[in-house]
């Protein structure tokens, strides 16, 4: 294949932040000098073809050395890897974080979206206008317990994240790092989040100290067969939405035949109201690091990614710290803990993107093509990432599968309820005096769980994100398990519990929901390509009192959008977007289309 | 298998579509093309699976013994109304293929009920994650300005549907080229080269492999589309000449469209088992000369 460029030049400075990443080129035919000798041979092929994984990486490279990504580098990113420009065009528009439509510069994205919203997100954007600041509204930024937030990017320092945001300090360039979050629970009663803010996240030896790397060890003397054996017993279930059983995902990929498989720790979480894995990866990184070893011991996997949302900062630089020491200390890498199996563990950044935490989308974005899902079957196990048979788990599942191998999986099964098993974490934002990451056993009341976080005044409570339902007063006695929000009628789904005060109109909530999906729709499939924009005019209409046709008509419309896309899109962004805005309408929310 | 209650045998790899085609029972289909892998993304060929939660696209889920289809339920039948109305909401299909227009009928789509769409507007550099305004009057469209950079064909994205059909006939399926790809996300997802610079400066070859798999007429001949312009194309009035190219030893077959005497568009038959409907420049708009004496 031949690769056809445009005429422009990359600048030095984007020439050599692609060449930090990838190395010198090594000929001409690679964006290097002519020598003599390139003209006798040319370099292609297979070899050439398989870096493709590498153009998000090179993509960041760019983008954080410039602030965006001009028509040279991005030349010089497709020469380098040899990827057809126009393809390389279509993953740098893919992403949020990546400018391909302006020059660089520091730039402040703040988070408009429902929770920072109602606690100053537009007083910040005020203030930062009149400073002069240029400033992006952004979708949620995973910091709702500290709300309202900023992340700012300044183009060669990297990206900070602002939480508690206030106009002044946006100003400045914030150098330290966030302090660790408020835990409102006495720590005897935690598991998942027992070293969060107590035991310093950046150091091998705290952590071993404080029972680290036990679970490896005992896992490497039990054999993978019986640690499969306790996630069985444990009943587990997935805790990034889908509530699969985790031991039928992780026999299915042991027993999947043949090398090269993969396992992968979802880390993208994006959904609306979510912060728990933040705080887990930010707050105890080497227990991600060992849930993966252990994960690829007993699967048989021998390359991980930790697929990290890109708007995490923090999480990134703990994540790579923890790597790094736990490659040094011989912990990942050839002969793991002295124990005979190898595992190589590689943290991949998002870059703006909330559908790339559709496992087969982020497969997609990790081997450098667009974020877009496909459709299932083939499930992962058998072909996933580069088509290889591949597990993917969330943040939260594989630290609780550390906990189980802690407990045994007898013990595990015993705390929550018959179908749903163990610790959860809930993410607690919105109308309440202590937001936060809680962790209660499955099965606990929503009530309680409202009475930990001091909510306000509870109206509705949204379950799950934008991708969830609310839920109003009739309900609140409900149990958070996943059989008790079916019966109620809704999910645990991601883990977010949004509460709404009784002061709240909820025509800007929905709106803002609704602006999500349409905004984040891949746009493969139509029902939600075209699907959330029309689901989203509708809205509007209704909030401008001119609706098409009688207000009973745009309800009709609305119902039958959410039939469609329901029913007929690929994945579970098209086929929830109607799911929040409906509820509302049902539950009749003030402000809701009635 | 069993297609709305009726027992249908196809072979193990066959698709539902496939299955129902067997049975005699009609799927619409837009992006799927005979000569390609379907690209899964216009959802109008959903279908039912017993004991499947969501609707099941049957262009590409295989068929497996036993399953019960249901191609005419009133779930199936909602969900093919409302992609039609989305569709037609959006982007001008009174060009498309005979197939569209049917179901467009057959299904009972209103292509209007969500209001009047936005006239055409300049394509602007992709925003992802970020769209300026709501129209309250109007319902947002892929409308934006015909694209004609040279004398060989025109692109009228308007008519874009997004079905990946020219993508994957100018990449990975037949021409190996990459000139085009998806860029944006979402609604604002267009067809582009990088930057979306005009198509001569570009990696495009000519082939126009691409205009023979648009199932909308977003990607026409220029001949065709200025005829169509002036209302001057008739299908009818047109004859077809099967015949083989004469400019290289490949031999590829042709289909010389004439109207009242002129060559006014040629293709090659999607079934022919060696160009698979593909040319390249020479044979797909080498053939002016022919009647360059004789009219000018
Ligand atoms: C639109 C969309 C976004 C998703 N985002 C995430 C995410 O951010 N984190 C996550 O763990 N799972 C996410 N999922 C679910 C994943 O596809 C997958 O089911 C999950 O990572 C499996 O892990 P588990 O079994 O441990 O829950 C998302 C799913 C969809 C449809
Ligand atoms: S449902 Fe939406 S996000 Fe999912 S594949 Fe379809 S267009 Fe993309
Ligand atoms: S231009 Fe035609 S073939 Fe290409 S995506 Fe649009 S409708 Fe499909
Ligand atoms: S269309 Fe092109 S490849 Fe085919 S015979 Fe003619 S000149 Fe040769």
């Amino acid at each position: 294949m031949d690769i056809r460029l445009l005429l422009d030049k990359p600048t030095e400075e984007e020439k050599v932040a692609v060449d930090a990443l990838l190395g010198p080129p090594e000929s001409a035919w690679r964006g290097g000098d002519y020598e003599p000798l390139d003209g006798r041979v040319a370099y292609g092929g297979h070899a050439a073809r398989e870096q493709r994984h590498l153009l998000l990486p090179a993509l960041h490279a760019v983008q954080d050395a410039v602030g965006s990504i001009s028509k040279g580098a991005l030349g010089y990113v497709s020469e380098r890897l040899m990827i057809p420009p126009a393809e390389a065009y279509g993953v740098a528009t893919f992403y949020a974080l990546f400018r391909t439509d302006r020059s660089g510069g520091r730039v402040v994205h703040l988070c408009d979206d429902f929770v920072c919203s109602g606690r100053g997100a537009g007083e910040i954007a005020s203030a930062l206008d009149e400073a002069g600041v240029r400033w992006e509204p952004s979708p949620c930024l995973g910091q709702c317990d500290r709300a309202p937030a900023a992340l700012v990017h300044q183009p060669g320092d990297g990206y900070v994240s602002v939480a508690p945001a206030d106009g002044s300090a946006l100003g400045a360039d914030p150098a330290s790092d966030q302090p660790p979050p408020v835990i409102h629970q006495a720590r005897t009663e935690l598991r998942l989040l027992r070293r969060v803010g107590v035991v310093e996240p950046t150091s091998l030896e705290d952590y071993t100290g404080s029972g680290g790397y036990d679970v490896l060890r005992s896992a490497i003397e039990m054999g993978p067969d019986e640690v499969i054996g306790h996630l069985e017993s444990s009943r587990l279930r997935g805790r990034g939405g889908a509530a699969f059983p985790i031991g039928a995902k992780w026999r299915g990929l042991r027993q999947a035949a043949g090398g090269g498989k993969f396992v992968i720790a979802n880390g993208d979480e994006s959904e609306p109201g979510t912060f728990k894995d933040r705080v887990l990866m930010e707050g105890d990184p080497f227990a991600l690091v060992e849930a993966m070893t252990v994960y690829a011991y007993a699967t048989g996997a021998e390359k991980g990614f930790v697929y990290l949302r890109g708007e995490y900062p923090l999480a990134e630089r703990r994540i790579l710290a923890a790597i790094a020491q736990a490659k040094r200390a011989g912990l990942l890498g050839d002969n793991v803990a002295g124990a005979g199996f190898s595992f190589d563990l590689e943290l991949r950044r998002g870059a703006g993107a909330y559908i790339c935490g559709e496992e087969t989308a982020l497969f997609a974005s990790i081997e450098g093509h667009r974020g877009e899902p496909r459709q299932k079957p083939p499930f992962p196990t058998e072909r996933g990432v580069f088509g290889m048979p591949t597990g993917v788990n969330n943040i939260e599942t594989l630290l609780a599968a550390l906990a189980v191998l802690e407990l045994g999986g007898e013990a595990f099964s015993a705390i929550g309820t018959q179908e749903s098993t163990g610790p959860k974490l809930f993410c607690v934002s919105g109308d309440v005096e202590r937001p936060g990451v809680y962790e209660v056993p499955l099965g606990t009341e929503l009530d309680e769980l409202l009475k930990l976080s001091g909510a306000i005044e509870p109206m509705a409570v949204l379950m799950g994100g934008a991708a969830g339902s609310f839920v109003d007063e009739d309900q609140f006695g409900m149990p958070l398990s996943f059989e008790g929000a079916r019966a109620a009628g809704t999910t645990l789904g991601s883990g977010a519990v949004v509460v709404f005060s009784s002061a709240t109109d909820f025509s800007p909530v929905l709106r803002r929901i609704a602006r999500f999906f349409r905004d984040e729709s891949c746009g493969q499939c139509v029902p939600c390509r075209i699907g959330t924009v029309r689901q989203e005019e509708a809205l509007a209409r209704l909030d401008a009192r001119s609706p098409l046709g009688t207000e009973a008509d745009e309800r009709r419309r609305l119902d039958d959008l959410a039939t469609a896309m329901t029913d007929s899109s690929i994945c579970g962004l098209g086929q929830t977007a109607a799911s929040a805005i409906q509820s509302a309408i049902r539950l009749g929310l003030p402000g809701a289309p009635s | 298998m069993n297609v709305n209650g009726r027992p249908v045998r196809v072979d193990a790899g066959s698709s539902i579509l496939d299955a129902c085609r067997a049975g005699g029972v009609e799927i619409p289909t837009i992006c799927h093309g005979p000569t390609m892998t379907p690209a899964n993304a216009c959802r109008v060929c959903v279908v039912e699976v017993e004991g499947s939660r969501a609707l099941v696209p049957s262009c590409s889920r295989p068929a497996e013994e036993g399953m019960e289809i249901n191609t005419d339920s009133d779930r199936v039948q909602m969900s093919r109304k409302v992609i039609l109305e989305l569709l037609g909401s959006a982007t001008e299909l009174d060009r498309s293929n005979a197939s569209i227009l049917t179901w467009l009928e057959k299904a009972g789509a209103d292509t209007a009920r969500f209001g009047p769409p936005e006239g055409p507007k300049t394509r602007h550099s992709p925003r992802p994650g970020h769209h300026d305004t709501v129209p309250i009057d109007n319902a947002a469209s892929v409308h934006e300005p015909v694209k004609i950079e040279d004398d060989l064909y025109v692109r009228d994205y308007s008519r874009c549907i997004l079905c990946y059909r020219c993508v994957d006939a100018c990449g990975i399926e037949h021409q190996n080229t990459f000139a085009i790809a998806v860029a944006g996300r979402g609604f604002d997802a267009r067809i582009s080269t990088e930057f979306d610079v005009a198509l001569p400066d570009s990696a495009c070859v000519y082939c126009g492999n691409c205009i023979t798999v648009c199932p909308t007429g977003a990607l026409t001949g220029k001949v065709e589309f200025d005829m169509r312009e002036e209302g001057s194309w008739d299908e009818s009035a047109q004859e077809v000449t099967r015949t083989v190219c004469s400019y290289c030893g490949v031999g590829c077959n042709l289909d010389v469209h004439t109207q009242d005497g002129r060559i006014v568009k040629v293709d090659s038959p999607h079934d022919h088992d060696v160009t698979l409907g593909n040319l390249c420049i020479k044979g797909r708009f080498g053939w002016t000369y022919v009647q360059s004496g004789r009219n000018d």
